[in-house]
């Protein structure tokens, strides 16, 4: 496979001869076929035509497109979306029920205060479980589904191109994180303005800011939630490059999920609660604060970005060397 | 699918017809993991423009083989060179059926192929409905093209992977065989499909544990087992070493048998009701008028040629057990 993998990766940077160069220098392979390579090398092209190998110019994002398309249309990830646009209406309805018996605590007290605040209340409900369950699903279905089905061979041979295929796949679940993200916050934010008086919001910190400062804190929160649950897709991604179940994968990233939650629920742990990942997930209440704690974002999303670079680079090393056998 | 072919091979016009082999292997190996032995130096050649038979039975290492031209599994061992390209270069003038179809159930016919189109890096977008339009009519499967690959039929979805593996212009297509699980009407319209394919230039590797199909389709052949290549060349040539034998029914096998020595033919062999002998050069009516002539009762009088199951037996001192 180092063989045909670099060649792979190295004509899809548009080298066409890069190819066979590294067919030749790869070590522990008799270069039987080179004599073969060298006599019978077609002339180079003409300019102007597609070059073979380096793909036409709008490939990526078709496949991408295409990988959407799955992604978008399949009734069981509708289904997720629905179910997490649902929850904040059902939080929503149930505060406004509370909040109309006069016993109002605080945090009922704030949403029932002010439109805003159940985008912001729904979010760190759903952000410990219910969107980490949606995202991983999709990351981890990625590639073990594809193997499970068969499919994943059909589109090697195509061909996709290994790292290619890992990018769009990568980048659907990244898709897939904000649309879950954005439907969430879409959909508190309607229910919202429906059911509680739109007005300046009341932060954490005690300051009263605009409306349209509160929007724009909403939007802070879409893209830090958005790229916590990308980070997230990384790890599903990865593991599902390890099996052809695609259950064991979105299985496997869920229990890391939990146990990691339950390791920061225990004190005595205290010391590495910070570098597990859903730590980070709940710091966007940051931008509940004036002015918005920026240092607690940047951290949080410093963790995201090393998560996805260690995580990317794992699904990379597995599947750019597996076999595919099934 | 010619005027097809010259246009988008237009740069390569003057090299490629008459080029090189279409898949060489040298040395070609794969351990898996387990130890276990799956291709073991392997030393392949298949010309272009040929119908190649892949001969072996299940589980002698064929579907790796295939898996590894593909870029699937990577070789333990040895070198490959399809088209004599680049892996990345040769794939997108490769159609492959590997192991089965293989595709989306929620999808219809169309989109399945849409999707696997899109991952060809070299396939226009633009192009894509009319071609996908063509493999499916190209097979048989318009009617069906607008229905969920989940409500197909075990030869539909065959014929759909036949489909997929005619989306572009090829120079080689890998067929993995590709007769599993199709009617003898669907069996008899993919060796027309091959053979019309081949018509148009296009080299055909495929992989059966079928020997008469394959005798039926190819021009060449190669034969595995357990993992190594016994044979390979020309049908012709891999059964030019066995003979030809007359076959003679009757009931005075002994009288026959005489006569058949006293004509001058090989291995004489006296059977229960029959006496079978090598034809050798001599003619099956003379031989027949010399028995009359005896007096020996023929009921009936046949020459058997070699098949290349004979060829296998005779390599492998083994029966070609389908089942493997």
């Amino acid at each position: 496979m180092s063989t045909a993998e670099k060649a792979d990766t190295r004509a899809a940077t548009g080298d066409p001869e890069a190819g066979t160069d590294a067919a030749r220098r790869t070590p522990g392979l008799v270069p039987v076929a080179e004599t073969m390579r060298t006599t019978e090398r077609h002339p180079p092209e003409p300019s102007g035509a597609v070059p073979a190998g380096a793909g036409r110019p709008w490939a990526f994002w078709r496949l991408l497109g295409s990988e959407l398309g799955l992604t978008f249309r399949r009734p069981r990830n509708l289904v997720m979306l629905a179910v997490l646009g649902a929850v904040p209406v059902i939080i929503g309805i149930a505060l406004r029920v509370v909040a109309s018996d006069g016993q109002m605590g605080g945090m009922i007290q704030d949403v029932a205060g002010n439109s805003l605040m159940l985008t912001f209340v729904s979010f760190s409900f759903l952000v410990l479980l219910l969107m980490p369950v949606a995202v991983s699903v999709v990351a981890g279905d990625s590639i073990a589904g594809e193997a499970g089905a068969g499919t994943l061979r059909y589109l090697l041979a195509a061909p996709a191109g290994r790292t290619r295929l890992l990018l769009v796949k990568y980048l659907n679940a990244v898709v897939f994180a904000y649309a879950v993200t954005a439907v969430v916050a879409l959909s508190a934010l309607l229910t919202g303005l429906i059911l509680f008086p739109a007005g300046p919001v009341t932060l954490l910190s005690g300051t009263t800011v605009s409306v349209a400062d509160g929007l724009l804190r909403i939007l802070i929160t879409v893209g830090y939630v958005g790229a916590a649950m990308a980070a997230l897709a990384a790890i599903a991604l990865a593991l599902s490059t390890f099996t052809e179940v695609s259950i064991g994968a979105i299985a496997a990233t869920l229990v890391l999920v939990i146990v990691c939650q339950v390791l920061r629920a225990i004190p005595e742990l205290g010391s590495i609660t910070p570098y597990l990942l859903p730590t980070r997930f709940t710091n966007f209440d940051a931008v509940l604060r004036s002015p918005i704690d920026t240092g607690a974002l940047r951290e949080g999303l410093l963790a995201f970005g090393a998560y996805i670079v260690l995580f990317g680079s794992i699904a990379w090393a597995r599947f750019s060397g597996k076999d595919i056998t099934s | 699918m010619t005027a097809v072919m010259q246009e988008a091979g237009a740069p390569f016009g003057a090299a490629l017809p008459s080029g090189g082999p279409a898949i060489v292997t040298e040395g070609l190996t794969k351990r898996f993991r387990g130890g276990q032995v799956a291709v073991d130096a392997l030393d392949l050649t298949v010309p272009r423009g040929s119908v190649f038979g892949f001969l072996g039975p299940n589980g002698s290492g064929k579907t790796t083989t295939i898996r590894m031209l593909l870029g699937l599994v990577a070789p333990t061992s040895g070198e490959y060179s399809v088209l004599g390209l680049p892996q990345a270069q040769a794939l997108p003038r490769v159609g492959a059926l590997v192991e089965g179809p293989a595709f989306y159930p929620y999808l219809s016919g169309t989109a399945n192929l849409a999707r696997f189109d899109a991952a060809d890096p070299t396939a226009a977008r633009g192009t894509a409905g009319r071609r996908i339009a063509e493999a499916l009519e190209r097979v048989g499967l318009s009617a069906a093209a607008g229905k969920r690959y989940r409500n197909y039929s075990l030869g539909m979805r065959q014929r759909l992977a036949i489909a997929a593996a005619l989306l572009g212009p090829r120079e080689l297509l890998i067929l993995d065989e590709p007769t599993n699980g199709l009617d003898p009407q669907g069996t008899r319209e993919v060796r027309a499909l091959v053979k019309e394919i081949a018509a148009d230039g296009t080299t055909v590797f495929v992989s059966s544990h079928l020997l008469a199909e394959v005798e039926q389709m190819c021009t060449h052949a190669a034969i595995m087992r357990a993992g190594r290549l016994v044979a390979q060349g020309t049908i012709a040539s891999l059964s030019a070493g066995l003979v030809a034998r007359v076959r003679v029914e009757t009931p005075d096998a002994a009288d026959a048998a005489r006569v058949l020595g006293t004509l001058g033919l090989a291995d004489v062999r006296p059977g229960d009701g029959d006496v079978t002998a090598e034809l050798g050069g001599h003619a099956p009516e003379r031989i027949n008028a010399a028995l009359v002539g005896e007096g020996v009762a023929v009921r009936g009088l046949a020459v058997v040629r070699p098949s290349l199951e004979d060829v296998f037996v005779g390599l492998t001192g083994e029966g070609f057990d389908v089942d493997g």
